[in-house]
């Protein structure tokens, strides 16, 4: 009984893991300038290896498997975000301008806006 | 149980997929190099998977050392595209902390 | 001579740990690799360089818990983001680091690029710019619950936020 609902659990979190690479996946071909698409690949590095390896976890238990795969989680989120900061002080150095949009900053957020 | 991961699998040869999308239509190298990046970590995630479904438990030592490799791979394109040199030592960027 | 002794236990341990053979030929090998990397990082002048009592606080997982639950709210937010775009209104906010140590200030702004939605450009000694993808996760940034947080895990603030 216990042992499905791990196996439950861990089949939940890798194919919610997948799901949320395709979307981050679908940002970065889809949002329209290059610091919004930073922050597409910042979902597809993050959350996405979090649920994978946490299901791949929940599979094996405490094993050396599950030693190294931790390692692999810990490494991955500790230089994306430095690689992202890197290719983002990068692009601004050599000139490119983030698109900003100044209108209604302090106004409510969530209305549709044509300026996108 | 191997139906899942097979499923986890195609989903993140997806987001590869789209991530290639980016790599090829750029515009800016920036575009391409922050696409290449995403592929890496997903490449990284495929042979964690990989290992789940053949069973040969020796398969993640690839993965830990491609995380590591990918991670310097991505520093050094970086590199050789700002500076076109990767032996230089100033990287061009005055830093100010 | 402290730091060196730790940090050949550290590499010591993390080999023994992931390769799982113990023959004496690879324990050589080991051992070989662990005092190339120790005299490579001295070299470097890299030993005890980065030292900061932050990385051996008993708050650190806590902070670490509580930066993942962040990541997910972000990462929802993100993706709600992508799949209908219009509510996108980029903007690069400015907020201020009152930390003492450069240690927090740089995981200040690693992990304001770890929670999706923010992306830190420029990092300076009283001012962190961060690109921010909406409204919202410049407001929650402006805000400052992770600089508070930051502040704690450092020890600079004494109640707990």
């Amino acid at each position: 009984m216990f042992d499905m609902l791990i196996d439950i659990l861990s089949w939940a979190c890798l194919l919610l893991g997948g799901l949320v690479g395709i979307i981050g996946g679908l940002g970065l071909v889809r949002l329209p300038d290059f610091f919004s698409r930073l922050h597409a690949a910042g979902v597809a590095e993050t959350l996405c290896p979090l649920l994978v390896v946490l299901g791949l976890v929940l599979q094996s238990g405490i094993s050396l498997l599950t030693l190294k795969l931790v390692l692999i989680l810990l490494f991955l989120l500790f230089t994306a975000p430095t690689a992202t900061h890197a290719v983002a002080r990068a692009a601004l150095v050599d000139g490119v301008e983030p698109e900003v949009t100044e209108d209604d900053s302090e106004s409510t957020s969530g209305e549709p806006s044509s300026n996108t | 149980m191997t139906l899942v991961l097979v499923l986890t699998t195609m989903a993140i040869f997806a987001t590869m997929a789209l991530a290639l999308v980016r790599a090829l239509k750029g515009p800016t190298v920036y575009d391409r190099i922050n696409a290449v990046n995403v592929f890496g970590t997903k490449t990284v995630l495929i042979i964690a998977l990989i290992t789940y479904i053949t069973g040969h438990a020796d398969l993640i030592d690839v993965a830990l050392v491609y995380a590591l490799i990918n991670f310097i791979a991505i520093v050094a394109v970086l590199k050789l595209a700002k500076t076109r040199d990767l032996a230089s030592s100033s990287d061009g960027v005055v830093d100010d902390v | 001579m402290r730091y060196i002794i730790a940090l050949t236990l550290i590499l010591a341990t993390l080999w023994l740990a992931v390769s799982g053979v113990y023959k004496p030929l690879i324990l050589l090998l080991g051992a070989g690799s662990v005092a190339l990397v120790v005299w490579i990082a001295l070299r470097m002048e890299v030993v005890g360089e980065e030292h900061n009592p932050i990385l051996y606080s008993w708050r650190l997982p806590l902070y670490w818990a509580w930066l993942v639950w962040q990541i997910v709210r972000a990462n929802l937010n993100v993706a709600r983001l992508i799949l209908s775009p219009r509510g996108i209104r980029p903007r690069v906010i400015t907020v201020p680091t009152p930390h003492r140590s450069t240690v927090a200030r740089v995981t200040y702004a690693n992990s304001a690029t770890l929670t999706p939605g923010t992306v830190s450009l420029l990092l300076t000694k009283k001012e962190l710019t961060v690109h921010a993808l909406d409204t919202r996760s410049a407001e929650e940034l402006e805000e400052g619950a992770l600089a508070r947080r930051i502040a704690w895990l450092e020890g600079s603030d004494t109640e707990q936020p």
